[in-house]
């Protein structure tokens, strides 16, 4: 069974780096969005450091939808998920496998590309490093349950917007508990700790939820 | 979705062999698209070495049929069971599912689609490259399947029923795009498969030579009397 | 009769092949000349020896620019005439140009944390070049996003030329949105004419980057037209196994 999950782990990341604009595309979309801000609110800099680590978490968190309209989707088309339905591999494990190779094709960069943005919104080196931190610990919960919108797009067969409203409303947790674990590292009272952990317990959550969530959607969807 | 009170204890299987176990039986199955009800209390079963070709016109509901009892569409009433030699795995671990799309990945080389199902499926039937063989793909292993034909995908993807081995095949129009030949050289796949104790459920239109064991399930035949 | 030359593959990879050398020998010359140059310059009286920066961030900064024009003039060739080698000059331009503007960019932030205290300020000539390398990604995401090359092609032409032409627009708006929030504390440069004895050193390593420049799209052509040569005889391959 764990070959199985390693095959279409692998299968999924060959997919997402040689087809068309899925790895690189998150990390754009990341760049693009941290850029226009400044030109709605002002090159000020005191105040982008402010606002900064609100901004490159709600970039990431939209980054990190891109592509996943496409993840079922497109298995469904070409009738891979039928056969995949057949494999050993339940489909709850089917879905954890396309959305770990969707994190580390889309998520990982953008938490490796984060210290840079942040760069370009003045943040504070403590800042930066708790940005960096949520952003590993709290983008695999949003891809999760991404998961979830991912499943119904492509097991209904719509697409576009219909993922990001499904998957934001579901996301508003990890942002809150992402965003005050960074002011609590910047500013305080609270310990980083704090707001920190229950961020890792929303993750681990979400982690579970997210492809039971996806498969029920797939089985849906067979009605 | 079963429910026991529809099933019909019913006489004859539709074909012809009756000696071998039945590996397969379908019991008082029904389904409703939508308005329509496709057909209505089924029953049949399906025999070790032995083939069942599902004929009617367009919209009988012959894949609508396949695909329930593959597992990937639920049924409104009746119910799917794997007889002799059950074992704790679902039913879906026991049949190849092949239909109308060949679940390949352009991107991906020929090879790799094919060791990715050998993995995903289980590597309990022949290696990638003597499937590719079989099916007269060898030397193309490292193309991208972007470039292959219709025929050459339809035949890499029949190569999938051939790298693990299930004991039942349904098959969905499994012959599309493929030419003379090729039918020809799918057939021998097919008859090899019911000689080693194999069962296909098969819906086609154009004939399909599984050899002398091979029944006939007519769907819809009712509703062209009313007609 | 040079330009009809290059305007057939087969000539382009003859012709290229023997013009790579010099190209590449000449770029390696002007730019050891030109650094060397640069080392022996004096040191600017207010900046000091980080303004040797300089020799590399503007030439980066003007190729990023001579890039798109290229993309520009290919689009053109895509366009009007519809010729395939115009297509592979696109496709091969567009990382090259992002590569020296993200380089632009990244020696710009290094010179900008001596001069102005932090990597990035959001002035209106780095956030100019900051958009032109969204267009760069954008286009090369376009690319990767359409299947079939023909059509990623006129695709990818029809937005380069959008750009192209939004380009002064873009400037404009940020140049007024810069002005509007102009904050005090950043450090303009210089404004006053160079001296010569930094400016030939200059201008050496400029003309360096730009045969690098051309030397590298000469490379990344020849490699997109085996690339495609290399598909089409995998097609073949594939309709042969069949007859």
């Amino acid at each position: 069974m764990m070959a199985a999950f390693w095959a279409l782990l692998r299968r999924d990341m060959a997919l997402a780096l040689r087809s068309g604009g899925g790895a690189g595309l998150g990390v754009v979309f990341f760049l693009s969005v941290v850029t226009i801000v400044p030109f709605a609110v002002g090159p000020d800099m005191v105040l982008l450091a402010r606002i900064g680590p609100a901004i490159l978490w709600i970039g990431a968190l939209l980054a990190s939808l891109i592509g996943l309209e496409r993840l079922f989707a497109a298995d469904v088309e070409d009738g891979s998920l039928d056969a995949l339905a057949h494999s050993s591999l339940p489909l709850e494990l089917v879905a954890a496998a396309k959305g770990l190779a969707h994190w580390i094709a889309t998520g990982l960069p953008l938490v490796v590309a984060a210290p840079v943005l942040a760069l370009m919104l003045n943040l504070e080196p403590a800042a930066i490093g708790a940005v960096v931190l949520t952003l590993l610990v709290g983008t695999p919960a949003v891809t999760s349950l991404g998961l979830i919108g991912a499943a119904f797009a492509g097991a209904f067969r719509r697409g576009g917007l219909l993922i990001a409203v499904l998957v934001l409303p579901l996301a508003i947790p990890v942002l809150i508990f992402a965003v005050s674990a960074t002011s609590a590292a910047v500013t305080g009272p609270v310990p980083f700790g704090t707001p920190f952990r229950i961020l890792m317990g929303l993750t681990l959550f979400a982690l579970v939820l997210g492809p039971v969530a996806a498969a029920a959607a797939l089985r849906a969807a067979r009605g | 979705m079963c429910d026991a009170s529809k099933i019909h204890p019913q006489g004859p299987s539709p074909h012809a062999g009756e000696t071998p176990a039945a590996v397969l039986k379908v019991k008082g199955l029904s389904c409703q698209r939508g308005v329509r009800l496709l057909f209505d209390k089924l029953d049949f079963e399906l025999r070790a070495g032995h083939a069942l070709v599902v004929v009617g016109r367009n919209g009988a509901g012959k894949s609508s049929l396949l695909r329930i009892v593959a597992g990937l569409l639920a049924a409104t009433s009746g119910r799917v069971c794997l007889c002799e030699g059950a074992t704790e795995r679902p039913h879906t671990e026991e049949m190849h599912y092949l239909g109308h799309d060949d679940a390949l990945k352009g991107a991906l080389s020929v090879a790799e689609n094919l060791s990715f199902w050998r993995a995903m499926l289980g590597a309990t039937g022949v290696p990638v490259a003597d499937a590719l063989d079989e099916v007269g793909l060898g030397g193309l292993e490292r193309l991208p399947v972007a470039v292959l034909s219709a025929g050459q995908k339809r035949r890499l993807a029949i190569a999938r029923l051939l790298v693990s081995r299930r004991r039942i095949w349904i098959l969905d129009e499994p012959t599309t795009a493929l030419d003379v030949n090729a039918q020809a050289r799918f057939a021998e796949l097919g008859r090899a498969h019911l000689d080693s104790g194999g069962a296909i459920l098969a819906a086609t239109h154009a004939p399909l030579d599984f050899g002398p064991r091979v029944g006939t399930l007519q769907l819809g035949a009712k509703r062209e009397v009313l007609a | 009769m040079a330009l009809l030359d290059f305007a057939n593959p087969t000539r382009f990879l003859s012709l290229s092949a023997r013009l790579i050398p010099w190209t590449a020998g000449v770029a390696a010359l002007a730019l050891a000349l030109g650094f060397t140059l640069a080392f022996l310059a004096p040191p600017d009286y207010q900046q000091g020896e980080t303004v040797r920066i300089m020799y590399i961030h503007v030439p980066f900064a003007w190729l990023s620019m001579f890039g798109y024009s290229m993309l520009a003039a290919s689009s053109l060739g895509i366009l009007v005439w519809r010729h395939p080698l115009a297509d592979v000059a696109h496709k091969a331009a567009a990382p090259i140009g992002a590569t020296f503007t993200f380089l632009c960019l990244l020696t710009g932030a290094l010179w900008g944390r001596p001069m102005w205290g932090t990597y990035w300020v959001w002035d209106a000539r780095l956030t100019s070049v900051l958009v032109l390398f969204l267009l760069y990604l954008g286009l090369m995401a376009l690319r990767a996003a359409i299947d079939e090359p023909n059509r990623a092609g006129r695709a990818a032409a029809v937005l380069t030329l959008v750009g192209f032409i939004n380009v002064p627009i873009v400037k404009f708006s940020v140049d007024w949105w810069n002005t509007l929030h102009q904050p005090a504390s950043v450090f303009r440069m210089g404004g006053s004419t160079i001296d010569a004895s930094l400016l030939w050193p200059l201008l050496i390593c400029a003309l360096g980057f730009t045969l690098l420049f051309l030397t590298l799209h000469m490379i990344a052509m020849r490699t997109e037209i085996l690339r495609r040569r290399v598909q089409v005889l995998e097609a073949r391959a594939a309709a042969e196994a069949t007859a």
